[in-house]
């Protein structure tokens, strides 16, 4: 069993989990994620790691509410435990060498984007982070974003926070104003990912986005997180979770997504259902 | 006087109409009289054929001798004393080409039924013996096993018994590797898996589950700074193969893996799980070993018309035959000599919203022959011209075997593997590197449970021989 040291919810949807989990602090690198299970019945979900602490065994989760699992974590408290927490899976982001970044985030990607931004900022790096909310109450984490970068650049989608554009608008003013960018990091919901790696791909930027597919186990055993990478099948989560975003085939990954549609929705609302009913 | 009926007693089983839309175990097991009259065929020959038969070499006649007088218990301690898993092994077992393949018996009529009567004798003593297995003397040495399928286990259970402190690494959330992920609970019950583990635990064995060996802690670090003096490899051959043909990404293709783990591991087949499955029309599994018969079976339980594409023909069938039996009695189709080329989608042109769009509709495959023998003496199956056709689907399962994962070899310095992904290990177990031993799939690439227990043993017996050279911590 795995203990919530701190929970706080960054916007309405949106929450932070700090989860002691000693096995999985000691060993996380930015772009390595965990799987867990909220209870004995719970699924296995995957979620990249927002951030560690080596010192207090703890890892860092931050996750949107999308459905009947995120509702049943959204639930447990400070103090209360997780069934389990793995990790951490995946390859780490890699970072050496790296002179000009600029790390692209959108909605609660921008947290993943997070640590992958300190770690290369604390190393010397210049790096532009980019994030985009829909509007300003979803704005999350704004000071560490400003703590891990040389320069922070806001949009929102109806111009209710920082400026009104997109992620993509945002990166190639700063391409087109002669920032010389060895790599874009871009990590947020596929379509954005999709056409910051377009974008990238124009200007020649070598692109590095994080892919999270639905997946099982996370070990390379299950094959649900397949995807295409440069026309050849890759699994997310031994092979990733970070492709070259000038070689993922986006539009397979999204129809991928939404395997499950129906059922996440149907187990949603029975979930929310049931907190509803233990309220009253 | 021995019991001369020429057949075996019958094994009991649920109606296949019934069963083929449950998840319940589908052999019940021998009665204690069907039992002691099977016991009975036995002829207690003095050279034991059964016995050389059995990889982890049972004492077969002995064991059938104390059932065939009642002694149950008597009857389940010879066997414990080579096999630490006979619940599982008297369910999982081909003993048609085993132990059973060379009783005397067999020569006019049928063999002794040796696994069912292992099967009974282990469910016997699980159902009534109350004695707790003692905990040994501890000998002051460690070792880490990884993985907790039935290599990790036998091999966990063997040093335990000498007084090794063990502990097993275990990357899911729960232990037993391929028997809770793979094998389905109508063909092994779950509970048996977690009795046979609790056992181990009474032992002292210690299992620490949610560790992925390579990433969360290395076999390195296991040795040099947590103290372990042999290592054990266990992890099997988890990584799932594709044909790499057009159309293998769309969504309802699901590799067997994938498809049994939701099931077995997830229960996604209850109603009410938080983990979702496909419940299919129309499913065709492609593949013909014992995974895609389970394959089949279980999206047969979910409610589909279930057909089984294998490309070779029914002789060739490489699952056990008792396996393709009961699936045919619940109504699996069969379409052998017949391959997939290629996996076709849905495409609504008129809504790029359908969420039709990208799934399955249906597989096109060409019709086979077989040709000459190749490496492996099977005939070699060669497409027969112009005999493409459609099956229309809504679901496809590859179950194509799979390899071993390349995890531990990536993160292990100086671990030598073949091409393929096999550990390179010698026949005692021990790999390129001091002091680490591997066994089981993770070794041979996909085997059987047995072998891998076998392999299991193997190691433990040469890591005590090692070991007990050494000095204690």
């Amino acid at each position: 069993m795995y203990r919530i040291l701190t929970k706080r919810p960054l916007n309405p949807t949106v929450t932070l989990m700090e989860v002691e989990a000693p096995a999985v602090a000691r060993k996380a690198q930015p772009g390595q994620f965990i799987i867990l299970r909220v209870d004995e019945e719970g699924e296995r979900i995957p979620l990249t790691i927002a951030d560690f602490d080596r010192e207090r065994d703890a890892v860092t989760v931050i996750f949107q509410v999308v459905g009947a699992t995120t509702e049943k974590l959204n639930h447990k408290e400070e103090g209360d435990f997780l069934q389990d927490f793995v990790g951490p899976l995946g390859r780490a982001t890699e970072t050496e060498g790296l002179k000009r970044v600029a790390v692209v985030g959108g909605g609660v990607g921008t947290a993943i984007a997070y640590p992958v931004a300190k770690k290369l900022h604390q190393s010397g790096c210049h790096v532009d982070l980019i994030v985009g909310f829909r509007t300003k109450d979803l704005v999350i984490l704004e000071e560490e974003f400003r703590a891990a970068s040389a320069q922070l650049l806001i949009g929102t989608d109806d111009g209710s926070y920082g400026r009104k554009a997109l992620v993509t608008e945002l990166l190639r003013e700063q391409i087109e104003a002669g920032a010389q960018y060895d790599r874009v990091i871009a990590i947020g919901p596929i379509p954005m990912m999709k056409f910051v790696s377009l974008l990238t791909k124009q200007y020649d930027i070598p692109t590095v986005v994080s892919m999270n597919p639905i997946m099982i186990d996370g070990t390379g055993m299950c094959g649900g997180c397949r995807l295409t990478v440069g026309g050849q099948t890759k699994f997310a989560c031994v092979d990733g979770p970070e492709f070259d975003g000038h070689q993922v085939d986006f539009d397979e990954a999204m129809i991928r997504g939404a395997i499950y549609k129906d059922f996440e929705r149907r187990a949603h609302d029975a979930a929310c259902n049931l907190f509803r009913r233990e309220v009253e | 006087m021995a019991n001369m009926r020429a057949d075996k007693n019958p094994m009991p089983h649920q109606d296949p109409q019934v069963r083929s839309r449950n998840f319940d175990e589908v052999a019940l097991g021998y009665t204690a009289q069907q039992a002691v009259d099977e016991a009975r065929r036995c002829l207690n020959c003095k050279h034991r054929p059964c016995a050389s038969g059995c990889p982890v070499q049972i004492n077969i006649p002995d064991f059938i001798a104390k059932t065939a007088q009642g002694d149950f218990e008597g009857a389940y301690q010879v066997i414990a004393r080579d096999s630490a898993l006979p619940a599982v092994c008297g369910r999982v077992c081909p003993q048609e080409n085993q132990c059973e393949a060379r009783c005397v018996r067999a020569v006019k009529g049928e063999s002794v039924a040796i696994g069912r009567l292992e099967r009974f004798v282990a469910d016997w003593h699980n159902a009534h013996a109350a004695e707790k297995p003692v905990r040994p003397a501890p000998n002051g040495h460690k070792v880490a096993v990884i993985g907790s399928g039935p290599a990790g286990l036998t091999c966990a259970g063997d040093l335990a018994k000498k007084g090794y402190d063990v502990t097993v690494f275990e990357a899911l959330h729960l232990a037993g590797g391929v028997l809770v992920y793979g094998i389905p609970e109508f063909r092994l019950p779950k509970s048996i898996v977690q009795k046979e583990v609790d056992t181990l635990k009474e032992l002292g064995v210690k299992i620490e589950t949610n560790m992925v060996v390579g990433r969360s802690v290395t076999i390195d670090e296991l040795k040099e700074e947590q103290g372990f003096q042999a290592v054990f490899i266990g992890t099997g051959a988890g990584l799932p193969k594709f044909m790499n043909i057009p159309g293998e990404n769309l969504k309802g293709v699901y590799s067997a893996n994938e498809f049994l783990t939701r099931i077995n591991l997830m229960k996604a087949y209850r109603d009410g799980a938080d983990t979702p499955i496909q419940h299919a029309a129309r499913v065709a599994v492609v593949g013909g070993g014992n995974v895609a018969m389970d394959a089949a079976r279980c999206a047969k339980r979910l409610g589909a018309e279930v057909t089984i594409v294998y490309r070779r023909s029914e002789a060739e069938l490489p699952a056990r035959a008792e396996e393709v039996e009961h699936a045919k009695e619940e109504g699996i189709i069969f379409k052998t000599l017949t391959n997939p080329v290629e996996i076709l989608g849905c495409h609504n042109p008129d809504d790029p919203r359908d969420p039709k769009n990208g799934s399955v509709c249906g597989i096109r495959c060409v019709e086979m022959e077989l040709g000459e023998p190749d490496a492996s003496g099977r005939r070699r199956p060669i497409i027969k011209e112009g005999s493409e056709f459609e099956m229309e689907l809504d679901c496809v399962i590859m179950a194509l075997g799979t390899s071993p994962n390349p995890l531990i070899k990536s993160t292990t310095q100086g671990l030598d593997t073949e091409k393929w992904g096999g550990i390179i290990a010698g026949e005692d177990g021990l790999t390129s590197r001091e002091g680490v031993y591997a066994g089981g799939d993770a070794v041979t690439g996909a085997a059987t449970v047995i072998l891998a227990m076998g392999a299991g043993k193997t190691a433990a017996k040469a890591i005590d021989q090692a070991l007990s050279k050494q000095e204690k911590l």
